[in-house]
């Protein structure tokens, strides 16, 4: 049986279509959860996609975080659930609280948009298992408030922890603190990235197809196969 | 009218950029002796009975600011929803 990943769709949403082709490309079976729902509908996994949930009215995630699959989503998270937020999505995790700190207005006020070289900096179990520590991948970007921002007694905690799961480099787009672009919980269960991984899964329209390392890590994780480089 | 104002603002060692921008433009103006510009929001709460401060703090804390970048305060508008109304900013076209 394949597994089953749900992917939220707020009002606003823009990328859903992206990541469930994403899920779909590493092999899983894409749920389409709405917002007003909370059923979870027996989903492995969930995406919060990219995109401008509630017009971004207030900040950023801020009235997406109280939609009812919001509660069942944050619940389910503290228990386990693999959650993996881009972009909108991301900012939807730090409103929530279920992940630190927050998402700001980039520095330098301009919207990003552009192939972003990224260094994966936590090779963890459930989402970047495919990866090798210290790799280095394209994937795009695209937003105007990017910019991780968190105390300094939090993103110490956070470098301690190894929760920080990638960093910008060759150039940070948005002055995040410590060119953080993807953290994630302290289990390593939810992570948020700015970058977009769905949309560097397929040769033809992407950049790379370095994102689809997400994804399969996620699926090779609930498979139950040893989180170890190198297992299959 | 019952009217609570809540004033958010990015806490003082967030960057406001938006703000920076708006204070560069401020020399086109003729404008030089302006060192800094914040922006930050400001949001009118209506209750049916009486003002209640206490509710009004708890959706700030929960809702209109996120206390990881924002600062906040409440209090109840006494200037009358009255007096406000028949001071228009600007005189309709």
């Amino acid at each position: 049986m394949s597994t089953r990943v749900g992917v939220v769709t707020f009002p606003g949403s823009l990328d859903d279509g992206d990541a469930a082709r994403a899920v779909r490309v590493a092999g899983g079976d894409a749920v389409g959860l709405w917002h007003a729902d909370p059923d979870l509908h027996g989903v492995d996994a969930v995406v919060l996609p990219g995109g401008f949930s509630y017009g971004d009215y207030l900040r950023g995630g801020a009235i997406a975080r109280f939609a009812p699959v919001m509660e069942t989503i944050a619940a389910a998270a503290r228990e386990g659930l693999p959650v993996l937020g881009i972009c909108n999505g991301f900012q939807i995790l730090c409103e929530a609280h279920i992940l630190p700190g927050a998402l700001i207005r980039n520095q330098h006020m301009h919207f990003r948009a552009r192939d972003q070289r990224l260094r994966i900096e936590a090779v963890q179990p459930v989402w970047t298992n495919a990866f090798t520590d210290s790799q280095d991948v394209v994937i795009p970007i695209k937003h105007g408030e990017g910019r991780y921002v968190a105390d300094e007694r939090t993103l110490d905690e956070l470098e301690a922890n190894g929760q920080i799961v990638a960093r910008y480099v060759g150039g940070n787009p948005n002055g995040a603190q410590r060119d953080i672009a993807a953290i994630s919980n302290a289990a390593g269960n939810v992570v948020g990235m700015m970058p977009h991984p769905e949309h560097a899964v397929d040769a033809l329209t992407g950049p790379s197809t370095d994102g689809l390392g997400f994804f399969t890590s996620m699926l090779k994780f609930l498979a139950g196969a040893p989180a170890d480089q190198g297992a299959s | 009218m019952a009217r609570v104002v809540v004033d958010v603002m990015l806490k003082p060692e967030i960057l406001d950029p938006q703000g920076q921008a708006v204070a560069s433009a401020l020399p086109r103006l003729g404008v030089n002796d302006v060192t800094s510009v914040r922006i930050g929001r400001r949001i009118e709460i209506e209750f049916a009975g009486e003002p209640d401060l206490d509710r009004a703090r708890e959706i700030a804390d929960k809702l209109l600011a996120n206390p990881v970048i924002e600062d906040f305060t409440v209090r109840v508008d006494t200037t009358g929803s009255d007096s406000r109304e028949s001071q228009p900013a600007e005189a309709p076209a």
